[in-house]
């Protein structure tokens, strides 16, 4: 049986209780994890200072090249994984095997976190728009005829990881390179991922006692969010509200991304039905980036009609298939609530499941143990309806009508938005707009990303603060 | 060989004293001379008459299984025997976290039960005339008087803390996670006060939670902060730990004891076993079961044993109460207790665990692995002190 430990200042910890994790399909265990208690990661996290202490020592050109070598490292080698040696290829079997998401995204996912590591100079570049990055060696320094000086806002750096989709690790990764060690709870389902970019850091060199990983109960968890003086959490709006107001933690809840559709265009909407369709569906469907609502302030039936057509060719596919679109779940009971939550939902007028209509066949589909939701792209005749700002984890969303000029004023919170129109003053608009965190102009779909940006927060900017700083001679 | 005998002849021996206790006890509470009038009402809805039909533990199943619903409200004098009317009574309550709490009347129980208990502490750990540190709940609870009498019955002294569990149950229902723990500061702080007054107290009750969170202020200065604080020298070798804060023997329970938080004590606060820790399992029904010493070789597996005849512990089926898991299988933890002051036959406890066997110092059932049962653990919210 495979063991993940837990790592303590970078150093394996078997521990007395232990968590299983299960083949999606067989339902066998594929490994366990070491569990730790909370308060064994309050002693670690006391020692952090010492550890940051030690990143602080290595040189900022040094450090990117551990890290673009860590990047090379876990795309390529075979890597420690508790009592076993693990391939890349073992690594994305091992993280479809307990996800459900296809060994295809797996890969997918797997290289947004290499090009991040690999490139971690021009990630560094984007989070803190081109900062010389000796003045983090130094502390201060000059700039553009400016003195700049910055100082770290804690001592570590906590996260609360999920086990959606891997890609999000990418958020986290570059944080040793800003010299801030790492303390992090990996996802129930997925402790692959962080464990391999820990152990491609230790192999590049990066100092052990600053790589923590810390697979823990939701106690530990709340531990790791108290203790830590900077943090991200991943998780549902149950998740997150308690810590809605405390600034030292960084939310990464529902996204409720969509694409807004403009007066000006709204004509032309078929050439946006690919666009539309990827960014519902990319991933399957599985991240906070994906569109769960497409605005539009006419042709409402029409367009939820044209992506359902396009939408309802996609089939559950086996993990293994090159060809997958969709991720199974893991515990299959849970597509079945989901379902039946929105069948529910369906009962209050408004609203109609476009894509069950075209496609013939239910959305919850189960093969053994083994559960898919099938896309569903619902049609709100109005934007109050309760299933016209719901996200789940599968290719989902509502297409709502509204008048262009009550959008801004009506879609709130808002990851991504892709705006598609060339209306100046609705540009502006959006680009005032504090609903919206992430705005593509034009037809871009939510889930491409620009790397030399930050996005979902700014990792430097929570991890270091800027002083005014004045030096004389004596 | 010869040794298994022993143990038959124990465990036999055991179960007579059993038998002669249920029948004691039941005589005295269903006796219209000493019974106890909740009871002497009940009988009138039995089918059989239970000071001719009981005679062993097993003809307890009789009585069925004890609602705790029957233990919420008053008014509590139904629960005194009338031999004991006029004798200075005690209520204590239960938890509060579900709901209107259950109560219980006592007068000597809890002195008893801490008087049997303080016989398997060792002294070398425990000192006697030492002074103690009550660092757990406060207000209606058997635990914070039991602590004191316990002192005072090993010739110490007992300082206590204010702690309200049931404040703390509210505000993690409200989610006010920041407030709760700011609340275990300021238990915390009471103890650090306490321990920086030159009490020279050597011996602590502590729940898990409390221990951890004791044991980080200390790590983090806070005790020799206090002293600082008082103008007081910080002993050479610092503060720093709960073995450098004089604490040489704990007495821990209250909630969920699993045995990587036992190993973490153990290892990480208490100097590998420098300072002795004796986890214990109880609650205001029964009293307080002892566990078999913790230790690395042995997992730091935690197997309790019931003071018995006084209370016993059997692990069932949570489908059929009268059926006994086998030795090592998981079932619902089933109490009894069999005092002349409060007889509580069958009552399903909120826990379950694996059934242990006898061994020589306790010759009957125990129970490991407590934890809360599963059917009831996700929606019940304990152990939050």
């Amino acid at each position: 049986m495979l063991h993940i430990p837990a790592l303590r200042l970078g150093k394996p910890y078997t521990s007395l209780n232990k968590t299983q994790l299960v083949h999606h399909v067989t339902g066998e265990t594929v490994a366990e994890v070491s569990q730790v208690n909370g308060s064994q990661i309050v002693r670690d996290i006391s020692k952090m200072e010492e550890a940051r202490n030690e990143l602080q020592a290595i040189p900022m050109d040094k450090l990117m090249h551990m890290v673009k070598e860590a990047g090379r490292i876990f795309a390529t080698d075979t890597l420690p994984c508790g009592d076993q040696a693990q391939s890349f290829d073992d690594y994305i079997r091992n993280l479809s095997s307990t996800t459900g998401s296809p060994m295809v995204f797996c890969k997918r996912n797997a290289g947004k976190v290499e090009y991040v590591l690999r490139n971690i100079d021009t990630i560094i570049a984007g989070l803190t728009r081109g900062l010389d990055m000796s003045i983090l060696d130094k502390g201060h320094g000059s700039q553009d005829g400016r003195t700049l000086c910055f100082v770290p806002t804690c001592s570590s750096f906590g996260a609360i990881l999920p086990s959606n989709s891997p890609g999000v690790h990418s958020l986290w990764a570059p944080t040793p390179a800003l010299k801030i060690p790492l303390i992090l709870k990996p996802g129930r389902e997925e402790p692959w991922t962080p464990f391999r970019v820990i152990q491609a850091y230790l192999k590049a060199g990066i100092p052990a006692a600053a790589l923590n990983f810390c697979p823990t109960d939701h106690a530990g968890a709340s531990e790791i969010l108290r203790g830590t003086g900077r943090s991200m959490l991943f998780g549902d709006s149950t998740t997150t509200e308690p810590y809605k107001n405390d600034h030292r933690v960084e939310i990464h809840g529902p996204g409720y991304s969509k694409v807004l559709i403009g007066e000006d265009k709204i004509s032309h909407w078929k050439d946006y039905i690919d666009i539309i369709a990827e960014s519902i569906a990319a991933n399957g469907g599985r991240s906070c980036i994906n569109v769960s609502a497409v605005w539009v302030p006419s042709h409402g039936k029409e367009i939820a009609h044209a992506i359902s057509e396009k939408l309802a060719k996609i089939k559950a596919r086996s993990y293994d298939d090159p060809n997958a679109e969709l991720a199974a779940f893991a515990n299959p009971d849970v597509p079945e609530r989901i379902s039946g939550m929105i069948d529910n939902l369906l009962k209050t007028p408004g609203a109609s499941d476009i894509t069950e209509k075209v496609r013939g066949t239910p959305r919850f589909v189960k093969e053994g143990r083994c559960a898919w939701l099938l896309p569903a792209i619902v049609h709100c005749e109005t934007y109050d309806h309760p299933l016209a700002n719901k996200e789940f984890l599968f290719p989902y969303a509502s297409v709502v009508e509204c008048p262009q000029s009550d959008m801004l004023k009506l879609i709130g919170p808002t990851l991504v938005a892709t705006a598609i129109t060339e209306d100046k003053d609705f540009a502006h608009a959006l680009l005032n707009s504090t609903n919206v965190d992430r705005l593509n102009l034009g037809p871009i779909p939510t889930n491409r990303l620009t790397w030399d940006q930050p996005h979902e927060g700014n990792l430097f900017t929570h991890l270091y603060k800027q002083r005014a700083y004045q030096q004389s001679g004596f | 060989m010869a040794e298994t005998k022993s143990l038959e002849i124990l465990v036999k021996d055991a179960k007579t004293k059993l038998d002669a206790q249920v029948r004691e006890v039941v005589q005295w509470h269903f006796s219209p001379d000493t019974g106890t009038p909740f009871w002497l009402e009940k009988a009138k809805e039995y089918k059989f008459n239970p000071l001719k039909d009981v005679h062993t533990f097993e003809d307890l199943r009789l009585f069925g299984t004890f609602e705790d619903e029957w233990l919420r409200g008053g008014p509590v004098q139904r629960w005194i025997p009338k031999g004991y009317a006029g004798k200075p009574t005690y209520v204590f309550e239960t938890g509060g976290t579900t709901g209107l709490p259950k109560t219980r009347v006592v007068i000597d129980d809890f002195r008893i039960d801490y008087e049997m208990m303080s016989d398997t502490l060792p002294d070398k750990y425990f000192p006697k005339g030492s002074n103690w540190l009550m660092l757990g709940p406060s207000g209606p609870r058997r635990l914070r008087l039991a602590i004191e009498h316990l002192a005072q019955h090993r010739g110490g002294i007992c300082f206590c803390i204010d702690l309200d569990p049931r404040w703390v149950v509210k505000l993690i229902k409200m989610r006010e996670i920041g407030m709760a723990n700011l609340y275990k500061e300021h238990a915390i702080d009471q103890a650090l006060t306490i321990l920086a007054g030159g009490h020279d107290i050597k011996c602590m009750f502590t729940t898990p939670k409390l221990l951890a969170a004791l044991d980080e202020a200390l790590r983090s200065g806070k005790l020799e902060d206090k002293f600082r604080q008082l103008g007081k020298k910080i002993p050479a070798g610092g503060l720093k730990s709960i073995k450098a804060a004089g604490i040489t023997g704990i007495f821990s329970g209250g909630t969920e004891f699993t045995p990587q938080f036992t190993r973490e004590a153990y290892e990480e606060m208490l100097d590998n076993g420098d300072v002795y820790m004796t986890p214990t399992y109880g609650n205001t029904l029964m009293g307080l079961a002892c566990s078999k010493p913790i230790c690395p070789e042995d997992g730091f597996k935690i197997s309790y044993y019931a003071p018995q005849p006084r209370a016993a512990i059997e692990v069932v089926d949570p489908k059929n109460y009268d059926k006994l898991v086998e030795y090592g299988q998981t079932g619902r933890v089933l109490l009894t207790t069999l005092t002349k002051e409060f007889f509580v036959p069958r009552f399903p406890e909120r826990d379950e665990g694996e059934r242990e066997l006898p061994f020589e110092k306790y010759p009957w059932d125990g129970v490991s692995g407590v934890r809360p049962f599963s059917e009831f653990a996700a929606s019940t919210v304990v152990g939050v002190y």
